[in-house]
């Protein structure tokens, strides 16, 4: 079972959801820093939960190159992929 | 148009703007005098020190400074060179003998601070190829550590075990012949929970991984000669790697890592923090010697420990939020506004009592936090003037009801 991008980004979502405080609709391009105000600290929790319901690593040596939930699902396309 | 570089620190400087200046800024607190462990002069006023991580009082200790006194005179006030090339005196040599004999390893390396031990010993010892494991709330300084090396780094919840096995598991599956280092630490300085040491070795080893146990907050304070929480577990066979600090309960500053690896001292030549920066000074390695034959064969944490009890049961009866348990030599509380936890603390400050205010990133769970480190040098009086304050000044914010 191989799940396309759009697919990942979908479930990331859904994951996001106790991180968006301020209801936001979420698109690829939605940023944590900015648009969601997460800290570094919260990026880092949310990745656990998204690493969790993958079933994959998410090293933290990427997390300078996560701006966006679009930036997520990609990058665990490519660890799926991998 | 040229960007300044300075830009990016807008945001931070900012909100440091909105704090008052001076004395009554948290972060700029400046001491005219110093009388002892737990007393000092700031504003001109006599303060008691509540948060100085100073749990021995090893600061003013006679033996202590008589030690440091004497290898000033004899050693001059610093080596002027890195521990490889003229920076290694026979004191230097002698402490290391002394963390050897105060651990029961083969192995014992100093650094010049603790912050150094975990950059040194994290970015070399886990390299390219390998994984490092670590807790969500662990230090800066590990955070840093990982930053500084070229291994794959990965976090697991703190303290739990399971989640940390799971972690073990998927890399494992991925990569077998990895070699992977977990790092935690025995207490957790924030709010003085211990590591589930047993629990959390146990996973690492099943999955062929090092741990590595950053001791800082618990070197003096736990185990039956001072060792840690290790050795208060009972559980020293299952750690590879004790890092710790001089600055807390030993009173003056340097880190050191110790260990049983048979091939530890090659760390001598290709850790950098170790290599490329001075020794530490001969009064300094003279006092953290005297520290260590002192702390280890002492009673003091019996004193510290019942003296923070007597502080958190204080808090925990007057009916405060507290993050701690007595367990520990910290007390916490949690305070829900940030801006309430500011007034607090420089109404603690103008009533004579320096506490720590801890906010996040340095917090976990976005705590604010009314943050003391108990010492074995505080009296029952000072705490009891400490709690009679936190309560008075809660009740006029509205903290307490
Ligand atoms: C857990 C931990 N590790 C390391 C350090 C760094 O110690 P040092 O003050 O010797 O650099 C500290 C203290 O700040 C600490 O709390």
């Amino acid at each position: 079972m191989t799940l396309s991008t759009s697919e990942i980004f979908d479930q990331v979502c859904e994951l996001m959801a106790p991180y968006n405080q301020k209801s936001l609709t979420l698109e690829t391009g939605t940023t944590f820093a900015h648009d969601l105000e997460l800290d570094s600290l919260s990026v880092m929790d949310m990745l656990a939960a998204i690493e969790d319901h993958f079933d994959v690593t998410v090293p933290l040596n990427i997390l300078p190159d996560l701006e966006t939930i679009g930036h997520v699902a990609e990058a665990i396309k490519n660890i799926l992929d991998e | 148009m040229t960007l300044d570089l300075f830009e990016k620190f807008d945001r931070t400087l900012e909100s440091f703007n909105q704090l008052p200046k001076g004395d009554f800024n948290p972060f700029t607190v400046s001491m005219d005098a110093v009388i002892s462990p737990t007393e000092a002069i700031i504003n001109g006023r006599k303060t008691i020190l509540a948060g100085t991580n100073n749990y021995m009082g090893m600061t003013y200790n006679r033996e202590c400074m008589d030690a440091a006194e004497e290898a000033l005179n004899s050693f001059g006030t610093g080596t002027t060179g890195s521990r490889v090339l003229n920076g290694t005196y026979n004191g230097h040599k002698i402490l290391e003998e002394t963390l050897k004999d105060f651990y029961d390893t083969e192995h014992a390396i100093v650094f010049s601070t603790g912050y150094q031990a975990n950059l040194g010993i994290i970015a070399t010892v886990a390299g390219p190829k390998d994984y490092v494991i670590i807790d969500a709330d662990s230090h800066a300084s590990i955070y840093d550590g990982c930053a500084m090396g070229n291994a794959t780094v990965v976090r697991f919840e703190h303290n739990d075990p399971e989640n940390l096995e799971k972690r073990l598991a998927r890399i494992r599956r991925k990569d077998p012949d990895a070699g992977i280092l977990v790092v935690i630490e025995g207490v957790y300085s924030m709010l003085g929970d211990q590591a589930p040491i047993k629990q959390l070795a146990e996973a690492a080893k099943k999955h062929d991984a090092f741990v590595l146990v950053d001791e800082a907050h618990s070197i003096g304070v736990f185990g039956k000669t001072g060792r840690g929480v290790a050795q208060e577990q009972g559980v020293e066979h299952l750690v590879d790697f004790t890092i710790g600090t001089f600055s807390k309960s030993v009173g003056t500053v340097g880190g050191y890592c110790v260990s049983n690896h048979p091939k530890f001292e090659v760390l001598r030549l290709v850790c950098r923090p170790y290599v490329f920066t001075a020794s530490l000074p001969p009064s300094v390695v003279a006092s953290a010697t005297k520290a260590l034959e002192l702390i280890k064969n002492s009673n003091l944490r019996v004193k510290l420990l019942e003296n923070s009890m007597r502080l958190n049961k204080g808090l925990s009866d007057a009916g405060f939020n507290v993050g701690t348990t007595g367990e520990s030599p910290i007390a916490a509380i949690v305070i829900d506004e940030q801006d309430i936890a500011i007034a607090y603390w420089q109404q603690m400050m103008q009533e004579g009592v320096y506490v720590n205010l801890a906010v996040p990133p340095a917090t976990p769970n976005g705590l604010n936090l009314m943050r003391c480190s108990l010492s074995a040098a505080h009296s029952l009086e000072q705490i009891d003037y400490m709690l009679e304050k936190f309560i008075a000044i809660g009740k006029n914010l509205g903290v307490l009801n």
